[in-house]
This record gives structure tokens, sequence and C-alpha cells, in this order.
């Protein structure tokens, strides 16, 4: 259930962004999901892909600064109602989410959550019955 | 125009090489039986006191260093008893540690004096009033114009560095006539009055002091317009006395060393050998009146060259040429020394951070900027904002402390900074002087 996402410390600058994707595609990787948290001066991409090692290791040889980061992902109804239960569940035996990110699918939404603790984060949602995504449900989205 | 003290500053030169000469001799003696490191650097060269007999003898003595005075850090090369000394000041260091000098009552006398020269030379007497926008602290620019001011009588405003608005105030209300500062700051407080409330011609400046970093003909002429003041060029470094080792006059062509206290020299900084007159060189000086902390031929790193034609102004005190730079890597940020080396200890401290770096030096606004750009160390990385931007904020802290200047911090991609076998280019500096 825990899902491997790469994580790369990007400069604000121009094309950066860009450089990561093109080394990734000539390799044929594919991306699941991406989001990117930006600061003033840096920001940091995160993106899960179909071979994380594989990514991790193209991206260091161009001199990225990358680390594998491990997440989890919770699959539900597309309405407001359905993430903030995920979140309260979470939030009731004290796990904070350090970030999360989501995208949606005809009517349903894959969540993207890190946790501080994940293996307990999943315990819970699987106590309620949340629908908890392995990463070959991911890749073959 | 005045000239404060006539009798040394407008000496024949052949009687000053004679002064110079007699109190070189005192001074090797001091040092010879008071400092042991002295002492044992004349030994080893196979100096005795009794080999030095007139100025011209100068050329047998070792140099001295910034490294010697870090070696014997806190007060190892000071000649008298610490019970003597009535005043300490400190200067950044090249490796943390600050370049102690400390001042007898004499000393503090003789500095008055040089500055009392200085103030004398820009123009100013017991009827101006002096505002003093120098850092009052261990940096010796504050104190050094205050007590010169003292001695030609005229009324000090210690207002001391920063603090723009109370300055224009200050200048305004009081009727400041001089104004003491670093270049910079006198065109940043030229650029505060034109966006106030305060016409420049309400002002009743005339002279600007201006020293503690370089500056070039082109700001000279930008302050002198803006301000509407004659700028004066000033220079001084604290281990020779702090401001006041020498000074410009209204002829504006040089400045004039105090050379009956503070004896110059020019050599070429890979040979180490005296250059002849009129060459371009490193300038070298030995204190020859100094009790406290007397400096035998002590490298300033400061580049220039010296002229001892006689000056329209009636002084046949040597002339200086501005400063073209320096034979080491310091940096000077608004009057602050900083060097390189400084900024890579603090870096080798932090197990988070590769010490690969690269120092950017703006002037924004006639504002100094210094940005230091740093790699994250790759096994520390991880996704988190938050931790990257308390490694940053660790940074900055361990910076401001260790340095006393506000740095910009940028992170970047590791490997992005240029390696490099030999020396690396580690400063870039896109001021123009």
């Amino acid at each position: 259930m825990i899902i491997q996402q790469l994580s790369v410390f990007l400069e604000n600058k121009s094309g950066r962004l860009t450089e990561v994707l093109e080394v990734l595609g000539r390799e044929n990787i594919r991306i699941t999901a991406l989001s990117v948290a930006d600061t003033t001066e840096f920001g940091i991409l995160r993106i899960i892909v179909s071979d994380p090692e594989k990514a991790k290791s193209l991206l260091k040889e161009q001199m990225f600064t990358v680390n594998i980061t491990e997440v989890i992902s919770v699959m539900a109804p597309d309405e407001a109602k359905y993430y903030a239960k995920v979140l309260k569940i979470l939030s009731d035996i004290d796990i904070s989410v350090e970030y999360t990110y989501a995208f949606s699918i005809g009517k349903k939404s894959i969540i993207v959550l890190r946790c501080s603790n994940n293996e307990k984060a999943i315990e819970a949602l699987k106590a309620h019955e949340m629908e908890l995504l392995k990463a070959s449900d991911l890749y073959s989205i | 125009m005045e000239i404060w003290n006539r009798h040394f500053e407008c000496m024949e030169r052949d009687e000053l090489r004679r002064v110079q000469g007699e109190r070189l001799r005192e001074t090797v003696e001091r040092v010879y039986f008071n400092v042991p490191y002295y002492r044992n650097k004349m030994q080893e060269a196979g100096l005795a006191p009794e080999n030095i007999q007139t100025i011209e003898d100068i050329v047998k003595l070792p140099f001295t260093t910034k490294n010697d005075l870090r070696d014997t850090y806190p007060f190892g090369m000071f000649a008298v008893p610490m019970s003597e000394i009535v005043r300490l000041h400190a200067s950044s260091g090249t490796t943390g540690k600050p370049t102690v000098v400390g001042y007898t009552r004499n000393d503090i006398s003789t500095w008055s004096e040089v500055m009392a020269r200085t103030l004398t030379s820009a123009g100013a007497d017991r009827n101006d009033f002096i505002q003093i926008a120098y850092g009052y602290g261990l940096f010796t620019g504050g104190l050094g114009l205050h007590y010169g001011g003292e001695k030609i009588g005229a009324s000090v405003i210690p207002v001391s560095g920063g603090n723009t608005n109370r300055q224009l105030q200050l200048m305004h209300d009081f009727g400041t006539t001089v104004l003491a500062c670093t270049p910079s700051y006198a065109l940043h407080l030229a650029e505060a009055i034109e966006e106030s409330d305060i016409d420049i011609n309400e002002l009743k400046l005339k002279t600007g002091v201006f020293g503690a970093e370089p500056w070039t003909e082109n700001m000279r002429r930008e302050i002198e317009h803006k301000l509407k003041v004659k700028a004066i060029d000033i220079y001084g470094l604290s281990e020779v006395i702090g401001p006041g080792v020498a000074f410009e006059c209204m002829e504006q062509k040089g400045l004039h060393i105090s050379e009956d206290h503070f004896y110059p020299e020019i050599i070429d900084p890979e040979t180490l050998q005296v250059l002849p007159e009129g060459s371009f060189g490193e300038l070298v000086f030995t204190t020859i009146t100094k009790e406290g902390l007397p400096l035998i031929r002590y490298r300033t790193r400061d580049l220039t060259s010296l002229n001892h034609k006689k000056c329209n102004c009636g002084r046949t005190l040597v002339r200086m040429d501005k400063c073209l730079g320096r034979s080491d890597d310091m940096l000077i940020i608004r009057g602050v020394n900083l060097f390189p080396s400084q900024i890579e200890s603090v870096l080798l401290e932090m197990s988070e951070i590769k010490p690969h770096y690269r120092i950017i030096v703006d002037r924004v606004n006639n504002l100094d900027t210094i940005e230091l750009q740093v790699e994250v160390d790759e096994e520390f990385f991880q996704d988190k904002i938050s931790q990257l931007q308390s490694l940053r904020e660790k940074l900055l802290e361990n910076l401001e402390s260790a340095i006393g200047l506000g740095i910009k911090v940028t992170l970047v991609e590791p490997k992005t900074i240029e390696r490099s076998e030999g020396k690396a280019q580690r400063v870039i500096d896109k001021r123009k002087f």
C-alpha cells in the first residue's frame, strides 16, 4: 500500500521542470501524478512514475537531487466530503498530513497523502473501509 | 585653506625623513624589547635594534601580516602592559577571530591629531556641525571621526550608522554642515532626501568626509551633485590606527598620508621588493609613533601608488592614489571587511550543506548586497519544504552571528556550482569601482 514517490529539488529558474520531464520522456517513463511545491527561491517536484528506481538513477545521472519518498493513495468519489472524511480519520488519531494532492478520473478522485506515519494511516483508513491503492493500481490507470 | 599642523604637514622632505628615521629607530627598539614576536622575527633575520638607524634601513625589517595578528590573538603583539591600554577596537579576521587593536592614551591623542588634520583638510573647523553616520562600537569609524571632530572644536553629532529618517531629521534640524559616512550610505541618504519633503537647499551641508570602502570618481560626482557638498575621500585601517591614516585636501588629487606617524612603502606583492617611486603595488605601513600596537611593515593588501610631489594645497605629505583593488580576496561590504573563508568556515560547520558556494556581490540602490548561493547536500535532501527552509534560516543565523552582516542565502541544486582544480571562482563582484 506504500507508494514510492520521487521528490526532485528544483531551483526556481525556467527550464528546470522541462529538463526533468525530457529526461524521463526519453526512457518512456510514465508519470501518473505530478505536483510542485514552490517557495520564492526553490521548489520540490513530486511525481509518481512507472519505474521509480530507474527514474531516480536517470535523474541522478543528469545531476538532479532526487529522493524517493513514501506516500499513500486513496480512491474516493470526487466530492469534497470524502476528501474531508479521509483527512478527519487521520487527524482523529493525531496523524499529521505533511502534504497532499489529488486528481480525478471520471467520478473518482485519487488522493495522494504524505503522512507523519504512513503505516498507521493505512490501518486507520482500512478500518474505515476506505479504498487504498497499490503502486501497481496507480501505474495502470 | 587651513592646515591643522603646518609644522609636520608642510615639513621639508629632508627634515621629514630625518624625523621618520628617528621615530623608526625608537619604535624598533621598543618592539624588540617588548614584543617577543617581533624580537624573534628580527633575530631570525639576523637583526638587532642598532641595525636600524635611518629610514632607509626600514627595508631590512621583516613584514607583518594580518595572520601575525591572528596568531597572537588577542593581545600578543601589544608593546605595553595592559594597564597602559585605554581602548580596544576590533575588526573582522579571516577565520572568525577578530583583529584586535589596543590604544594607549598617547595613541588616542595621535589618532585625534590625525583626524583633526583630516577634518581641517576637508574644510571643517570649530564652527561646523559634524554628523557622524559611521558605526560606533568596535568598528573604528565612528569614534575615530568623533575624537577628531571634538579636537577641532566642532559640534559633533554622534548619530552612528543607519536609521535614515533620523539622519535626515537631525541634518535638517541641527543644520549639519559636515557629513561623515561611507560613500554608498551618502548616496543612499541623497536619494532619501529626494524622496522626502526636505528641500536640499534648506540643508546647510557643505562637505562630506567619506571612506571605509572603495568608490569611484563617478560616485564622487554623483554625491557632490546630489548632496551639494564637496566629497572628500579618507583612508584608514584599524590595524594602523583607524580612519585618519590618509586624507584628501580640497585639490582632490590623492590622499595625503600623515607620514610623520605612518611610514608608507609600495611593494610588489609577489617578490616583496620595494618598488621605485610612483610604481603601482601593495601599500605597506610602519607605525612610527604608536605605543599600544606598533606595526612594522604591515601589509595592507591594498593596491595603490605614491606621489611625492608637493601638493598645491601646500602640504608636503606624500599622496597615495585611490586604492584600486586588493592583493588578497577580502571584500568590503557596506564598510565591513569580509573574507570568503569566513563564510566557508560557517558552511563547514554545517553537515547538511556542502561547502560548495558562490558569493555574489552587487550594488542595488547604492547599497551593497551580498548573496550566498549554496548547494544542498544530496543525503540531506528530503521532500519537505519546511525542512529546507529551516536549513536556510539556520544558515542565515549562523552567518549573521559569525560575520555580523545580513546575507541573502539561496539554496541551489547540487553540483550547479562550478568545480575547479585550482582556485575556484568563489566570488562574483558585480560592483563597478
